[in-house]
C-alpha cells in the first residue's frame, strides 16, 4: 500500500481547548505523528474535560462534553474518558513533562530538535512567560514550522484578550447574524466556527509551510488569529457593508440568497436524550430555490390545494410569504419522520435533510456505506465507533488508527525512541515527577 | 516579487458556487495560478448572487463572486463540446491539480474522469468537491448550505430546546468553512505529489467535512457512542452554572465565559470583591441551587446595562475572564485591532474601483498571502490562454465564440 501523505512527519502539539488538537487531528488523519505534551503538574481547563476529577452531576448536566459513564463513572479516571478530549483526540500519542523546570525544557527543546511542527494556541503572554517563542524554537531547529494561533494573534492592541472560540465569534460579527428571528441574543447558544476553521485553516497554513520547506529547507513561523481565520468566511455580510453601508442583520434559518428554507418540525421519533426521556424530536431542513423546486414539492405533498395560492406562484411572492408558508409546510412534515422526507423530497429533485442528531449520525446508511465511523479500542472506555476521516483519496485508502491517548500513554515511547533518553535518565526524571500517567493528587476539583 | 508558499503551482479551477471557488481562492491568494474556467453567456452562478457592489445585480458586480475569485485569471469553455474537452485535455498536461464541483458522474459523462485525465498526467491532483461525497445512497441528493449543517454539522445541538434548531450566521460560513477544508485536502495531496510523484483522485463530501468538525460534533457523537445518550439542545439563559452566554449592555450585547474555575474574575470585573467568596455562587455546587442563578443576575445583568460593550469588555478582560463584544458587521470593519493588524485588502477592480475585502486567514512572513490581481471579468484571459498558450489565432476565436465555445 502507498504510505500516507505525512508519514514521516513529526508534530509537537501544545494545544489546549479545540482549536490547536484540531489541526494537529487532521494532521495525524494523514499520517503525522502526533505527540501530545502534556504535564501531571498543570492541569488544563477545557482540554480534557471542563476541570480535573471532575464530580459526576457536572458530567451529567453537560452531555456531549460528558465522560463514558456507561460502566459507572469514576471521577479518578475522567480525564482518560472526557469526550470533550476523546471526541478529537484520535491518533495522538501523550506525553508529560514539567516544562516549568529546566530539565523538562531541555526534554522539549530535544523534542523540538527532532520535529518538524510545533502547533500551539495558547495565549501569546503563555508562550512568552515559558520561553518558547520562535526566536528561540527556531534556533533549536531551522526546519521547524510553528504555528502559533491564538485568538487574536500575535501582535497588535488585543493580543492578550482572552476568549473562547463562541466570543471569537461574537466579536467578528457571527453572533450577530445568528439568531431566531422572533428572539433575542440571550437565547444563542454557544457556536464554535472560530475552533473549527482555526483547526482547518492552521493544518492548511502548517501544509503550505511544509510545502515551502521541500524547496527552501527552511522552518518558518506562522501568525494565525482565530478570529482573522473565522472572519473570513462570513463574506457576504462583510462585502455588504464595505460596497453598501449595510450592516447584515440576522436571519433564523433563512437564506441569504433569497431561496424558501427552513427547519421544520417532522413526527417525534424513538431515542434517549439524558435524563432518559424516551421519545426526542425531530426535525428536516428543506431549501426550495426555484420553481422547478417548487413543483417537485408540491408533487411530493400530493399537491394540496393551498399549494395553487397565488401567493406562492412565483419565487418573489413565496419569499414574501415565507411566514405563512412556513406554517403550511409545517403542517405536512409533522405527520412523518424526518427520513421520509428527505427520500419523498429528493425524489421529486427538491434539496431536503434531516437534522441528525448522533443516533441518527451512526445508523446513516449512507455513513455506512461511505465507511466514515472507525472502530477504535479505548482501554478504560472499551470498543466504538468514532468519527472517521472527512475525505477519501483514491491510491492512499485510510482509517484511523490510534484510540484517544490517556494521558502519559506514551511517555515511554517519546523518552526513549524519540528523544533518545536511557534507561538511566528516564528513570530519574520519572521519580523528578516529569513521567506520570495521572494529575500530582493536589490538583483536585475545585469551584 | 517575493515568492509565495505556491508560487508555481498549477490549478485548473472547474468550480463553481461556492465551496470550490473558496478552496481554489485559498490557493490563489497564497501564490497558486488557478486558471478558472466559467460556463460562456452566464459564467459562475455566484455571478447572479448578492450581495452586489450599489445594490446594481450586474454580472461583474457581485461582491460574493468578487470575494471568492481573487488571483483566479478566467477563461469560458463549453465542456459539453468536443473541443471544449480536447482544450481540457490540453491545459490538464501541465497543472499540478484541478477541482471540480460538478454532480457526481458529470466529469466521467464528458470523458475527463479522473481515469481519462491520470493517463494524460499521472502526477494529477485531482479533486472532486460534491455535496455527499461520489458514492453512497446520497451521492445525487440535493442539497444547500442548511441541508449539510444539518446533516453533517452540530446544528441539533443549537438553538432552544422546545424550538427548531438554529444554523450559523447569515450568508454561508459552512459552504466557506467545507471548501476551506477541501483546500487542505489539495495540500496534503500535493505534498504527497511532490515527494513521492504520487497522483490520485480526492472524494471530497461537504457533508463528511461537517462531520468531522471540532464544532461539537465529535464531542456529542463520541458522547453517544460512549453512553447511548444524544445530546439536547439547552436554553442558555437556564444554565445552572454561570455566568456563561451573551448579555444586554447599555449599548447592545457582549459574550463572556467565566463560569467555573473563573468566578472569580466576576467580582473582580464588576469592582464587587465580596462575590468572589459569596457562599450562594463561590463554586458550581452551590451556583445550582435554586434561586442563587436569579439572586446573581439581579445584580450582574443591572451592571451590564450601566456600562457599554467597551466598558464590559475591558473590566472583563481586566480581570482576565474570557469575552468579547457582539460586534456588527460596522463595528467589525472598523476595528481597531483588526486594522492595526492589517487584516483588511484593498482591491481594485474595473467594475467597482477600489474596494475592501477580507483579508489572510493566517500571516507569515515567508509565505506572503498577495493580491495580484481581482477576480476576473467573464471570459477577461480567453485571448492570453487560447492565443498566448494553446497557439489559436484571433480569427480562431471569433469563430468558437460564434458557435459557443466560449
Amino acid at each position: 500500500m502507498t504510505k500516507l501523505p505525512l508519514e514521516g512527519i513529526r508534530v509537537v502539539e501544545l494545544g489546549v481547548v479545540w482549536a490547536g488538537p484540531y489541526v494537529c487531528r487532521l494532521l495525524g488523519d494523514w499520517g503525522a505523528e502526533v505527540i501530545k505534551v502534556e504535564s501531571c503538574q498543570h492541569y488544563q481547563y477545557y482540554t480534557r474535560g471542563f476541570a480535573p476529577r471532575m464530580p459526576e452531576f457536572i458530567v451529567n448536566i453537560s452531555v456531549g462534553y460528558a465522560a463514558y459513564k456507561k460502566n459507572g463513572y469514576d471521577p479518578e479516571t475522567a480525564v482518560n474518558t472526557s469526550t470533550l478530549f476523546n471526541g478529537h483526540a484520535a491518533n495522538k500519542l501523550s506525553f508529560t513533562v514539567d516544562m516549568r523546570t529546566p530539565k523538562g525544557m531541555d526534554v522539549f527543546r530535544r523534542l523540538i530538535e527532532v520535529s518538524d511542527v510545533l502547533v500551539e494556541n495558547n495565549s501569546p503572554r503563555l508562550r512568552e512567560k515559558m520561553g518558547i517563542g520562535w526566536d528561540v524554537v527556531k534556533q533549536w531547529n531551522p526546519r521547524l514550522v510553528m504555528l502559533s494561533t491564538p485568538g487574536f494573534g500575535d501582535f497588535g492592541p488585543y493580543k492578550n484578550y482572552r476568549a473562547l472560540g463562541s466570543q471569537m465569534d461574537d466579536f467578528v460579527g457571527h453572533g450577530y447574524m445568528r439568531c431566531y428571528l422572533d428572539e433575542e441574543f440571550d437565547t444563542s447558544s454557544a457556536v464554535y466556527h472560530a475552533d473549527e476553521v482555526g483547526g482547518i485553516n492552521g493544518a492548511l497554513a502548517v501544509m503550505m509551510a511544509l510545502h515551502q520547506r521541500l524547496s527552501t529547507g527552511k522552518g518558518q513561523f506562522i501568525d494565525m488569529a482565530l478570529t482573522e481565520s473565522s472572519a473570513c468566511h462570513l463574506g457576504q455580510a462583510i462585502m455588504d457593508y464595505t460596497m453598501n453601508k449595510r450592516i447584515t442583520q440576522k436571519t433564523g434559518n433563512r437564506d441569504y440568497h433569497g431561496a424558501v428554507q427552513g427547519c421544520y418540525r417532522c413526527r417525534d421519533t424513538k431515542g434517549k436524550f439524558a435524563g432518559g426521556i424516551e421519545f426526542v424530536d425531530s426535525w428536516v431542513n428543506i431549501t426550495i430555490t426555484n420553481d422547478e423546486e417548487w413543483q417537485g414539492f408540491c408533487r411530493a405533498m400530493g399537491n394540496p390545494a393551498w399549494t395553487k395560492d397565488e401567493r406562492f406562484s412565483n419565487s418573489l411572492s413565496r419569499y414574501q410569504n415565507h411566514n405563512e408558508l412556513d406554517r403550511l409546510i409545517e403542517e405536512w412534515t409533522i405527520n412523518y419522520d424526518n427520513y421520509y422526507i428527505m427520500y419523498a423530497l429528493q425524489k421529486e429533485g427538491v434539496p431536503a435533510g434531516p437534522v441528525m442528531d448522533e443516533k441518527d449520525a451512526y445508523n446513516d446508511p449512507h455513513l455506512r456505506v461511505r465507511d466514515f465511523f472507525h472502530e477504535l479500542n479505548h482501554p478504560l472506555c472499551g470498543t466504538h465507533l468514532y468519527p472517521g476521516i472527512a475525505w477519501k483519496m483514491s491510491k492512499t485508502p485510510n482509517h484511523l488508527k490510534l484510540p484517544p491517548p490517556c494521558l502519559g500513554e506514551h511517555n515511554e515511547y517519546v523518552y526513549k525512541r524519540v528523544i533518545g533518553v536511557t534507561d538511566e535518565e528516564y528513570a530519574e526524571l520519572e521519580k523528578e515527577g516529569h513521567i506520570g500517567t495521572d494529575y500530582i493528587d493536589s490538583i483536585t476539583f475545585s469551584l | 516579487m517575493k515568492d509565495q508558499a505556491l508560487s508555481g503551482v498549477r490549478v485548473l479551477d472547474l468550480t463553481w458556487y461556492i465551496s470550490g471557488p473558496y478552496c481554489t481562492k485559498l490557493l490563489a491568494d497564497y501564490g497558486a495560478e488557478v486558471l478558472k474556467v466559467e460556463r460562456p453567456g452566464e459564467g459562475d452562478p455566484t455571478r447572479k448572487m448578492g450581495p452586489f457592489f450599489k445594490d446594481d445585480p450586474h454580472p461583474e458586480k457581485s461582491g460574493l463572486f468578487l470575494y471568492l475569485n481573487t488571483n483566479k485569471k478566467g477563461i469560458t469553455l463549453n465542456l459539453k463540446s468536443s473541443w471544449g474537452k480536447d482544450v481540457i485535455k490540453e491545459l490538464v498536461k501541465d497543472v499540478d491539480i484541478l477541482v471540480e464541483s460538478f454532480s457526481p458522474g458529470v466529469m466521467e459523462r464528458l470523458g475527463l474522469s479522473y481515469e481519462d485525465l491520470e493517463k494524460i498526467n499521472p502526477r494529477l491532483v485531482f479533486t472532486s468537491i460534491s455535496n455527499f461525497g461520489q458514492f453512497g445512497p446520497y451521492r445525487d441528493y440535493k442539497a444547500s448550505e442548511l441541508i449539510i449543517y444539518g446533516m453533517g454539522g452540530a446544528m441539533n445541538e443549537e438553538g432552544l430546546p422546545d424550538r427548531e434548531p438554529l444554523k450559523k450566521a447569515t450568508g454561508t460560513p459552512v459552504l466557506f468553512s467545507t471548501g476551506n477544508m477541501a483546500a487542505l485536502a489539495v495540500m496534503i495531496a500535493l505534498y504527497q505529489a511532490r515527494v513521492d510523484g504520487t497522483g490520485q483522485q480526492i472524494d471530497f463530501s461537504l457533508m463528511e467535512a461537517q462531520m468531522e468538525s471540532v464544532d461539537r460534533r465529535m464531542s456529542c457523537l463520541v458522547a453517544y457512542a460512549y453512553n447511548n445518550e444524544i445530546t439536547n439542545r439547552s436554553d442558555v439563559r437556564a444554565r445552572p452554572v454561570y455566568p456563561v452566554g451573551t448579555y444586554p449592555c447599555k449599548d447592545g450585547w457582549w459574550g463572556m465565559n467565566a463560569m467555573g474555575v473563573q468566578w472569580h474574575t466576576v467580582g473582580k470585573m464588576m469592582g464587587m470583591p465580596e462575590l468572589i467568596d459569596d457562599p450562594r455562587w463561590n463554586n458550581m455546587i452551590v451556583q445550582t441551587t435554586p434561586g442563587h442563578r436569579e439572586e446573581f443576575m439581579a445584580i450582574f445583568i443591572p451592571w451590564c446595562l450601566e456600562h457599554t460593550k467597551e466598558e464590559c469588555v475591558g473590566a472583563a478582560q481586566m480581570a482576565q475572564a474570557n469575552c468579547s463584544p457582539m460586534s456588527t458587521m460596522e463595528e467589525v470593519v472598523n476595528d481597531p485591532h483588526l486594522r492595526e493588524r492589517g487584516f483588511w485588502a484593498e482591491i481594485d477592480h474595473p467594475f467597482t474601483g477600489k474596494l475592501t475585502y477580507p483579508g489572510r486567514p493566517f500571516l507569515a512572513k515567508d509565505m506572503p498571502w498577495l493580491i495580484r490581481r481581482p477576480a476576473p471579468l467573464l471570459g477577461q484571459h480567453n485571448e492570453e490562454v487560447y492565443c498566448g498558450k494553446l497557439r489559436y489565432s484571433k480569427k480562431d476565436l471569433v469563430k468558437l465564440k460564434e458557435t459557443g465555445c466560449i
